[in-house]
């Protein structure tokens, strides 16, 4: 049966919902001041061409890899930030600045510490103009419903965490938004925790209980995306796009592990981890099915940065992840991997992806394959495992091989960081390429490639300099 | 006269004595109804008869006829009332640093044109010793007030706000740029007027920096009150009763029981103002940290919780404060109603030209258009000093420099071992700070003239200069003090036991472990003290005791002579010599110290 006519059918009312909110071509650039060496002038773009409407009654849940500017476009869409270009339009108006009928649920609960409970949920309404009374009186019901009775005079230090996120969504309901707008606000809560806030907050909201139109949520789990959207939006990076637009499964199958469920799932990881793959192709390929995508999909294009950017892995987890999936004869689904070892997408795409640019597996279907390298690995005694991960860095990472090269090349079999850097620098933010540089003197020193001093700041092969190890 | 570029980090410093946690705050925040008034509100309205009479005494002094020098009596009966005047004068003061702190330091933060001047100025200002600001203060004010003593006495209000202002401001400057981005994000999300965000989130978010450092401003008060009680200008000299005046001419007079009998009352007064007004205050303003879990010792006040039992005050709070601040909430809402929040003005793209950046524009273009007058007044006047005095300015500079790294030397050499000593030990750190905090905010000032008793044996040149160098290090050894002592605290436990387990002794224990860790809190210290040190040199290096006056060739005592003398002209290249040499040293030494301090040192 396909899932795509089980979807239409239940989404499919006599007539199409209100468009409560559009963004239509926004794109972001970043530091627009930041120069190259030559002079040029480059910002980093963020966001291209994100195209993307949320309807009236609609559970949207944006899901993409670290950095691929959900944050960044939830916060343009809550006004909070204005695009580069495009424009975002609530209800035919276009928004200029945060909009009274919207409110945000952060991932740092963003909770006033010098505030009490009930301060903090009256902090939303004291833009509106009630009395003091009144005030009182709406954010104690807020408090009432969401489940925060008796804590009105603590402060938040004072509470657990899924608590301070309680006060979070009181304080976001309290002003009766039309949008609910959450960025991870699950994520900083433990497991239990958050499975408990979920539920209640689906009910209120499948109840009808708060007067909220829409809601909007970006994640970083893909379980809790199935398990709550209505809609599926697949981001992908360098630049941030949509990558597609999927239909979450019927009500009846969300919080069951049904096929459905589940498909969808493998599906979104599959897209994920195949950054380079169309997604409708993806999608065409999975068992030979027909079905669609609702929204646009995009190809991506070639990586804005004309450099190989390494994902901050530190090794050991790339070692133990491919001893895992050999004990799993070398295949392993990937969304099982995150459920079991309850990682969610910011910590499992890095790693597949380190795994992947190290040549020791392959991403295909939602699945990890080991390869060749990756079954030595995972069967390799310590020694070994160097000699492979020595082998395998020299010949898939460019700036380590660049490194070594340079270092063999320079007279004292010593080279500079800053070197190093400024040249990352043409690529990357300063930050950035610090962390890539980082990661890079991490995986070499494992390799036992060269050494590096940190105090100055200085590269070299150990043998060439080994009386400056400190 | 205290400077400090990171007061997160010299937090740890302001926590009084640890007790319990705190688990009556629900009932302390909210007392029982129908209380019966108690000893707490008995000591509520004494406090409250006391600030009365004071002020009306003090305010039938400032409308009386003028009298310049206003005859001051050694008699210990008298200290009661001069210690009550310096006190008011030292509130209004403050207050009057307060008011300029959340103005200057909101309008720096937030304001991207204003900021790239607002902050090189605050600098300078920094830089420059009060006495510098006393010609063109008292003359304006006693011309503007000729017939009462108001002029004279805002004056003294204004040279003490020059010693307690630029701290604070640079504390809550920093505060209001690094808000936190969600609270930022919170604030404008829930539409906080530009007015209401400020009150709600800019100002608690600054309060524990700006609470440290309002402690470090009375200090520098305290430690400029005799300067600024006691004004010599040209040939017109002010007085004014007060507990500065009262132990100079103790100190002129050589009357050694008078001056220790002010001493004592100083003393007093300083603990008196830290049990009634600086503990509570800490305790209090312990829930503005920034933390998300609560920190298992939170500061205790006795007092504070007596003031929450309060009923008088819970009356007042519920009845009147509530009540009032919603009502002004409102009325300043209403004024600026179309100022909703909206996007940051940081983005890239240009704001729109709104009736503000008009008026915003034309402020700046006054101001600009004074600067300029008031820049070619000075270039006139500077033009009329010879090459020899500044040859001459620039020798004394190089004095004053080598006292200042002189006192420094000094004040690290015993710091640093006795710091770590302190931190190290929690039972120690736990009794010594609260008095290590309160003797650091005695001035120095005050005592010096019976150290001078001893030094004046020696030959002229010789005691004053230790005289001098002694004064520096009096006056600023405690920021190196608290922040040797804070850094050691936080050396990480675990670090300490390993260093134990591998036998790490000795001074490769301080070369490896104690050093590097201190390093960063050390420079922090440093930075305060010695930007101190170079304010002080105007009170060390000139030195009047048995009437005599006494000075050693330096920045401090030029400046101070040329005050005296009313030679503005003078007056005026000295103090740009010592503001450059300051802000050079600042810029060229301490903040790349400090940067590397940063980058190679903190632990974490
Ligand atoms: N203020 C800023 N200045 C410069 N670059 C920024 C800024 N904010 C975000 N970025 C960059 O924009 C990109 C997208 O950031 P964003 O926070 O939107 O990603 P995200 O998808 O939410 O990531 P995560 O999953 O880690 O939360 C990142 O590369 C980030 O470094
Ligand atoms: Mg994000």
């Amino acid at each position: 049966m396909s899932l795509s006519s089980k979807v239409t059918k239940m989404q499919q009312p006599t007539h199409s919902p209100a468009v409560l909110l559009e963004a239509t071509h926004v794109r972001k650039m970043y530091g627009d001041e930041k120069r190259t060496k030559h002079g040029e002038i480059q910002g980093v773009l963020v966001l291209d061409d994100v195209s993307l409407q949320i309807r009236e009654g609609e559970f949207v849940a944006i899901l993409g890899p670290s950095g691929s500017g959900k944050s960044t476009l939830l916060r343009i869409l809550s006004g909070l930030i204005h695009p580069t270009a495009g424009t975002v339009r609530y209800r035919d108006a276009l928004v200029m600045g945060p909009d009274p009928h919207l409110a945000i649920v952060f991932q740092t609960f963003a909770l006033f510490p010098w505030l009490t409970v009930l301060e903090n949920v009256e902090l939303g309404l004291e833009a509106q103009d009630l009395t003091r009374t009144q005030r009182t009186k709406r954010a104690l019901a807020a408090i009432d419903t969401i489940g925060l009775d008796g804590f009105e005079d603590a402060y938040p230090k004072e509470l657990s965490g899924g608590m301070r996120q309680r006060v979070g969504f009181a304080r976001a309901l309290v002003v009766e938004p039309e949008l609910l707008f959450m960025d991870e606000p699950f994520s900083a809560l433990d497991v239990l925790t958050a499975e408990n806030l979920r539920t209640e907050l689906l009910r209120l909201w499948r109840e009808g209980r708060i007067p909220t139109k829409a809601i909007l949520m970006v994640t970083h789990n893909i379980e809790e995306a199935v398990q709550m959207a209505d809609r599926l939006v697949v981001m992908g990076h360098d630049p941030g796009c949509i990558r597609a637009i999927l239909n979450g499964v019927p009500l009846a199958d969300r919080l069951a592990k049904t096929p459905a469920h589940e498909h969808l799932v493998d599906l979104v990881y599959t897209i994920i981890t195949q950054p380079d793959e169309d997604a409708g192709t993806i999608m065409a390929a999975q068992d030979g099915r027909k079905e669609q995508p609702v929204g646009p999909t995009a190809t991506p294009k070639p990586s804005g940065r004309g450099y190989q950017s390494l994902p901050h892995i530190k090794i050991g987890a790339v070692n133990g992840l491919a001893e895992r999936v050999q004990r799993h004869d070398g295949r392993e689904d990937l969304a099982v991997l995150g459920r079991e070892l309850q990682m969610e997408l910011d910590d499992i795409l890095p790693l597949v992806e380190a795994v992947e640019l190290l040549g020791f597996g392959e991403a295909m279907e939602g699945d990890l394959i080991l390869t060749d390298a990756g079954r030595r690995l995972a069967e390799g005694d310590e020694l070994q495992d160097k000699e492979i991960f020595r082998e395998q860095v020299l010949s898939n990472v460019e700036l380590i091989r660049q490194m070594k090269e340079a270092l063999d090349r320079a007279e004292d079999h010593e080279i500079q960081e800053d070197q190093i850097l400024e040249q990352l620098e043409e690529y990357f933010s300063p930050d950035e390429a610090r962390r890539q540089f980082e990661t890079a003197v991490d995986w070499a020193r494992y390799a036992e490639l060269f050494a590096y001093d940190g105090a100055s700041g200085l590269l070299y092969l150990e043998d060439a300099a080994p009386t400056s190890t400190q | 006269m205290a400077q400090v570029y990171l007061p997160e980090r010299s937090e740890a410093q302001v926590r009084p004595p640890r007790g319990p946690i705190q688990t009556r705050r629900q009932n302390d925040a909210t007392p029982t109804q129908g209380q019966r008034p108690g000893f707490a509100d008995a000591i509520v309205i004494i406090a409250l008869i006391g600030a009365v009479a004071l002020l009306v005494t003090a305010a039938s002094r400032w409308t009386a006829e003028q009298n310049p020098a206003i005859h001051i009596s050694l008699q210990p009966i008298y200290l009661p009332l001069y210690a009550g005047l310096s006190l008011l004068r030292m509130m209004l003061a403050y207050l009057l640093s307060l008011a300029f702190t959340l103005i200057y330091g909101h309008i720096a933060a937030t304001n991207r044109t204003a900021r790239r001047f607002m902050v090189p100025i605050l600098d300078i200002l920094q830089s420059i010793p009060i006495l510098s600001f006393l010609p063109g203060v008292v003359l304006a004010l006693v011309a503007i007030f000729p017939h009462s003593n108001i002029g004279i006495e805002m004056a003294a209000v204004i040279l003490i706000f020059t010693s307690q202002a630029w701290n604070m401001t640079f504390s809550y400057y920093h505060s209001a740029r690094t808000l936190p981005v969600e609270l930022r994000e919170a604030a404008m999300v829930y539409r906080l007027s530009p007015w209401r965000r400020f009150i709600r989130l800019e100002i608690p978010f600054a309060m524990i920096g700006l609470v440290w450092n309002s402690m470090m401003s009375w200090a520098g008060g305290w430690f400029f009150l005799m300067a600024a009680e006691q004004l010599q200008l040209g040939n017109r000299s002010f007085q004014l009763p007060g507990l500065g005046s009262y132990l100079q001419i103790a100190a002129n007079a050589g009357n050694g029981g008078a001056l220790l009998l002010g001493l004592f009352t100083l003393v007093v007064l300083i603990v008196l103002l830290d049990v009634v007004f600086w503990r509570p205050l800490v305790a209090w303003s312990d829930k503005f940290k920034f933390e998300s879990v609560r920190s298992t010792e939170a500061p205790e006040s006795p007092i504070l919780d007596l003031l929450r039992r309060s009923t008088i005050i819970e009356w007042f709070s519920l009845h009147a404060a509530q009540p009032g601040s919603e009502w002004i909430n409102r009325q300043i809402d209403r004024i600026f109603h179309n100022q909703s929040a909206s996007m940051p003005s940081d983005e890239s793209t240009p704001a729109p030209i709104t009736y503000k950046t008009v008026i915003g524009w034309g402020i700046g273009g006054i101001i600009a258009v004074l600067a300029m007058i008031g820049c070619l007044l000075a270039l006139h006047a500077l033009a009329q000093i010879s090459l020899l005095t500044w040859g001459t300015l620039g020798v004394d500079g190089f004095f004053t420099l080598m006292r200042t790294v002189l006192a420094m030397t000094i004040a690290v050499l015993w710091t640093v071992p006795v710091g770590v000593k302190i931190g190290m030990s929690p039972t120690w750190s736990r009794r010594l700070q609260p008095i290590v905090q309160v003797v650091a905010s005695i001035p120095a000032t005050a005592f010096f003239p019976v150290l001078l008793i001893v030094l004046f044996k020696l030959p002229t040149g010789v005691g004053i200069n230790i005289a001098a160098i002694a004064l520096m290090l009096l006056g600023t050894q405690w920021y190196v003090l608290f922040n040797v002592i804070a850094g050691a605290m936080s050396i990480p436990s675990d670090l300490r036991e390993a260093a134990d387990i591998y036998r790490v002794s000795g001074w490769r224990r301080w070369r490896t472990l104690i050093l590097p860790a201190i390093f960063p809190y050390l420079v922090t210290g440093l930075i305060t003290a010695s930007g101190g040190a170079w304010n002080a040199s105007i009170v060390a290096e000139v030195v009047q005791y048995n009437d005599k006056t006494i000075a050693t060739p330096g920045l401090g005592s030029a400046i101070a002579q040329a005050a005296a003398n009313n030679t503005p002209s003078i007056l005026l290249a000295s103090t740009l010599v010592m503001a450059f040499i300051v802000v050079f040293i600042n810029r060229m030494v301490w903040r790349r110290l400090y940067q590397i301090a940063e980058r190679r040192y903190t632990l974490g």
